[in-house]
């Protein structure tokens, strides 16, 4: 907190069982990405963040949390609402994997399509994202990550710890298995 | 690093007034009687979403909740603001430090003279116009919100004697 001090960004809210996760609960690394589906930034570390997981393997757990910049981005909050809506019915992460490959298309009407080719239930898919039934979810998911310091997006924490370095799968790796360190 | 350290809690927080757009100016002394946070930061358009203004744009209605004001400052002059405002559809005011150049930056020991921009560095001031925190970041790292949301939480936690002591 001291003036001139940098400040050590770690993640207020750990991962748990609320939590959108890939990869064994016991993985000895744990990457977790604050992203917003319409950016384009995000758009580039989805298959950066597929080869770390290819990679790593059964070393790695990975947890997606939103953090829609809806000013900037018009379709970025029902996108995390729609993959919400998807992972009620177990089927997050083919979602996620949908909404990244088809960011020029977020629009109502896209995420239905998506919904239909996901063989999802269209009623209560359609009728969760007119309650706005995921919205608080997405919420707390986006304040857990200003509470920890998430400066952007993407915004990656690599066992707890904001990465404020470059993002590319090597550079992720080698974060992720440098021994553990003490922060204060 | 800037050559001076930036002004520490207890100060009193330089007054100063700019231009937000070609015809109107915002002063410190606008908003007597609420919190307010000042950033200083670089440039405006830096190359990435969710950059250090965008990102406090969407948490604004948290800094609101504390009935806290929010400005950004950088040496950009009011029409690339006005441009990169829009841009980014921005709710708060961004203050042209452009002449002469950095001259508020300065005050608060928050200028770069060899790059001739801001560092990136945050301030809440009170009511009554002292800091009561300030955070310098490294140029190169966004520092997010969550410390200007502490901040604003201890504010109302310890209020400054001078507004405990206020009688209605």
């Amino acid at each position: 907190m001291a003036t001139g001090q940098s400040r050590v960004a770690c993640l207020v809210l750990p991962v748990d069982g609320r939590d959108r996760v890939r990869g064994p609960a016991d993985a000895p690394a744990t990457l977790v990405e604050y992203g917003d589906y319409e950016c384009p930034y995000c758009g580039l570390a989805h298959p950066i963040v597929q080869e770390v997981q290819r990679r790593l393997g059964r070393q790695l757990r990975f947890a997606f949390r939103h953090f829609p910049l809806a000013e900037i981005h018009p379709h970025a909050q029902m996108a995390a609402e729609a993959a919400e809506a998807a992972g009620a019915q177990g089927r997050f992460w083919e979602m996620h994997d949908l909404l990244y490959k088809n960011q020029q298309a977020l629009d109502d009407a896209s995420l239905l399509r998506y919904a239909t080719a996901l063989g999802l239930d269209l009623t209560r898919f359609v009728n969760e994202l007119a309650d706005r039934t995921w919205e608080s979810r997405v919420r707390e998911d986006f304040m857990s990550g200003v509470r920890s310091g998430v400066n952007g997006t993407p915004t990656f924490f690599v066992n707890g710890v904001r990465h404020d370095g470059p993002w590319d799968a090597d550079s992720l790796i080698e974060a992720l298995v440098a021994p553990a360190r003490v922060h204060v | 690093m800037a050559e001076t350290d930036i002004l520490k809690p207890g100060a009193r927080a330089s007054g100063f007034t700019l231009h937000t757009t070609p015809d109107q100016t915002v002063s410190l002394s606008d908003f007597r009687g609420q919190p307010v946070v000042l950033a200083f930061y670089p440039a405006d358009w830096s190359p990435v979403c969710g950059d250090q203004m965008t990102l406090y744009n969407e948490v604004l209605p948290e800094f609101r909740k504390h009935r806290a004001a929010l400005v950004g400052i950088s040496v950009d002059g009011v029409w690339c603001h006005g441009a990169f405002s829009a841009n980014r559809r921005l709710h708060f005011p961004l203050l042209a430090d452009f002449e002469p150049k950095g001259a508020v930056a300065r005050t608060y020991g928050a200028y770069r003279a060899k790059e001739g921009v801001s560092e990136r560095a945050l301030f809440v001031i009170d009511g009554e116009g002292v800091i009561r925190w300030s955070y310098l970041s490294p140029i190169g790292v966004n520092p997010g919100a969550d410390g200007i949301l502490e901040a604003l939480e201890s504010l109302e936690s310890a209020p400054s004697a001078t507004s405990t002591q206020r009688r209605p």
